[in-house]
């Protein structure tokens, strides 16, 4: 079997001194959706962040297609064909959203041109806005500004974290069905979210973390079954 | 009217325009890399004296040498950030400013110690008014200060908005974080900043060089009024800036103006303390600056 794309191996990390992540193990395989859950402040973002070296790695392992890049700056790891779209301030608010995607190639000498119009073809709403500053836009277009952004490199694994957050349920339904297109086209992605159901409903398989620690992981229709994931996250339907 | 164009507004539009220049390297600085750089004024005296060493050397005029003096103070200031600077990118902002005072009083005793602190003047000789614009009082120089302003925004505008390390500067002033997850090569942006931020400063202490003379202190005198135009425009931006500096420049002038009964307004002694109300009443009323730019 070949390597995962992107696994997490006994990870102790944290920030400064303060240790978050105690022995987390997660793996993504090629082509998968993998989702993240667990409540808030169990370190799911940090998991990600682990990925960009933007923490402080005590002991364990992040690999990339079998090969080891803890600690690597964030640079470097977006040249080896990861994308990551941070929770918050994931956009360059004062720049158009055309500069954002063109931004989101910046590692690459190529014309971006043609990938940009690609993107506007997955996301139609920001081809009229694209002369327009980033942070003019609505909170739905915005995400999709930071999914362009990301998606520009076709990256081999897309961290998404928290995509839907605060937005409508009409905008909610469409970025997971985006997320499903970009992953029928062809990329991995490992995903943090709040509105489990949904996100278990299209993942191939998920994480539930908790206090900084693995708590659960199976398929995701086997974690919508399990009663106590149930109980935890299912229950109280839809997050603001 | 005449005598309020030519003896005030004309002036304060000059002085503006030197100002601007001056302070867009401030705000750059401080929108990229995060501190206020207090050597930057002299970062300008610098390339003031490179500029009037090659006038001595080679008897062309200063604007056909400034561009190579551009250049080389800007490696120049390469070279001091990697020794100055670089070692603190990553401790706090108040290291740099330290870092930077230091350097300001390094490069200004450099200077004294090569070139002398006696007066020069960048071009002998008085010109007098421009006989075709009478009765406007231009003289030749003033118009080539206003014509060099204009290229240089417009280059700074086109570098800014069309080029991709233009934009990725703004990309890295707007969002740090998310610009190095990009992938965003956070040196190159820097080195450009005080590329840009240099050459500009350099322009402005030639352009002032030619409108008054060049002595060893003008660096000082400047780095009121160009804070001051940062500040008032919104810090980080470098568009505020320009404006910042016009405004200031323009209201240093016309502030001596003799508006009410036939004495000047404010005394012109009083002239450096009016980028600094302006500065005061600015941080008080609207901290973000004209343009939005970062609060203190
Ligand atoms: N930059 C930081 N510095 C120090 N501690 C942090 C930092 N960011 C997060 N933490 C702490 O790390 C822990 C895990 O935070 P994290 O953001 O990973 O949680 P999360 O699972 O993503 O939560 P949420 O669902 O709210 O996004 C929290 O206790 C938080 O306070
Ligand atoms: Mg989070």
């Amino acid at each position: 079997m070949s390597a995962p794309v992107l696994e997490l191996d006994g990870l102790y990390a944290g920030y400064g001194e303060t240790e978050i992540l105690h022995d987390i193990h997660l793996r993504v395989d090629e082509g998968e959706i993998v989702v993240i859950v667990g409540p808030n402040g169990a370190g799911k973002s940090t998991a990600m962040k682990a990925v960009f070296g933007l923490l402080n790695i005590t002991r364990g392992a992040v690999r990339l297609a079998g090969t080891e890049i803890t600690g690597t700056p964030p640079e470097k790891v977006v040249g080896k064909g990861v994308a990551y779209v941070p929770q918050t301030a994931n956009i360059f608010a004062t720049l158009s959203v055309e500069e954002n995607l063109e931004m989101g190639a910046y590692v690459s000498s190529e014309n971006p041109a043609p990938r940009i119009e690609e993107i506007y073809q997955l996301f139609p709403p920001l081809r009229e806005k694209r002369r327009q500053p980033a942070g003019s836009l609505s909170g739905g277009q915005r995400q999709m500004v930071a999914m362009g952004k990301a998606l520009m490199l076709h990256p081999k694994i897309l961290l998404l974290d928290e995509p839907t957050a605060g937005l409508s349920p009409k905008y909610r339904g469409e970025i997971f069905h985006i997320v499903r297109d970009i992953n029928a086209a062809g990329s991995t992605i490992l995903m943090v979210e709040q509105n489990a159901k949904q996100a278990l409903g299209i993942a191939h398989r998920g994480y539930v973390l908790v206090d900084g620690q693995n708590r659960h992981e199976g398929t995701g229709q086997g974690l919508i079954a399990d009663e106590e994931v149930a109980r935890m996250f299912l229950g109280a339907g839809g997050h603001g | 009217m005449m005598e309020f164009l030519n003896f005030y507004l004309f002036p304060g539009i000059l002085l503006g325009c030197i100002y601007a220049l001056g302070a867009i390297g401030i705000s750059l600085t401080f929108g990229i890399l995060r501190f206020s750089n207090f050597a930057h004024g002299d970062t300008m005296v610098l390339g003031v004296y490179i500029t009037l060493s090659f006038v001595w050397l080679t008897d062309l005029h200063p604007l056909v040498v400034m561009p190579l003096a551009m250049a080389l103070t800007a490696f120049a200031m390469l070279g001091m950030d990697r020794a100055f600077f670089k070692p603190f990118r990553k401790s706090p902002p108040i290291m740099s400013v330290i870092a930077s005072f230091g350097l300001m009083l390094m490069i200004r005793s450099a200077v004294q110690f090569f070139w002398g602190t006696q007066i020069q003047a960048m071009v002998k000789g008085i010109q007098p008014p421009l006989q075709w614009l009478q009765p406007l009082m231009l003289r030749e120089k003033q118009l080539y200060i206003l014509g060099g302003t204009v290229i240089l925004m417009v280059a700074m505008h086109l570098l800014l908005t069309r080029t991709k390390i233009g934009k990725a500067m703004r990309a890295v002033s707007d969002n740090p974080d998310l610009a190095a997850l990009t992938g965003i090569n956070t040196e190159r942006v820097v080195q450009a900043t005080w590329i840009l931020g240099a050459s500009l400063a350099v322009a402005a202490g030639v352009f002032l060089a030619l409108d008054t003379q060049v002595e060893t202190n003008m660096g000082f005198k400047m780095l009121l009024p160009m804070f001051a135009a940062a500040i008032l425009g919104g810090i980080g931006k470098p568009y505020g800036a320009v404006l910042g500096g016009m405004v200031i420049g323009i209201v240093e002038e016309v502030s001596a103006y003799p508006w009410i009964g036939t004495t000047p307004l404010l005394n012109p002694g009083y002239k450096a303390g009016v980028a600094f109300a302006i500065m005061v009443l600015m941080l008080i009323w609207r901290p973000q600056g004209l343009l939005r730019g970062r609060q203190f």
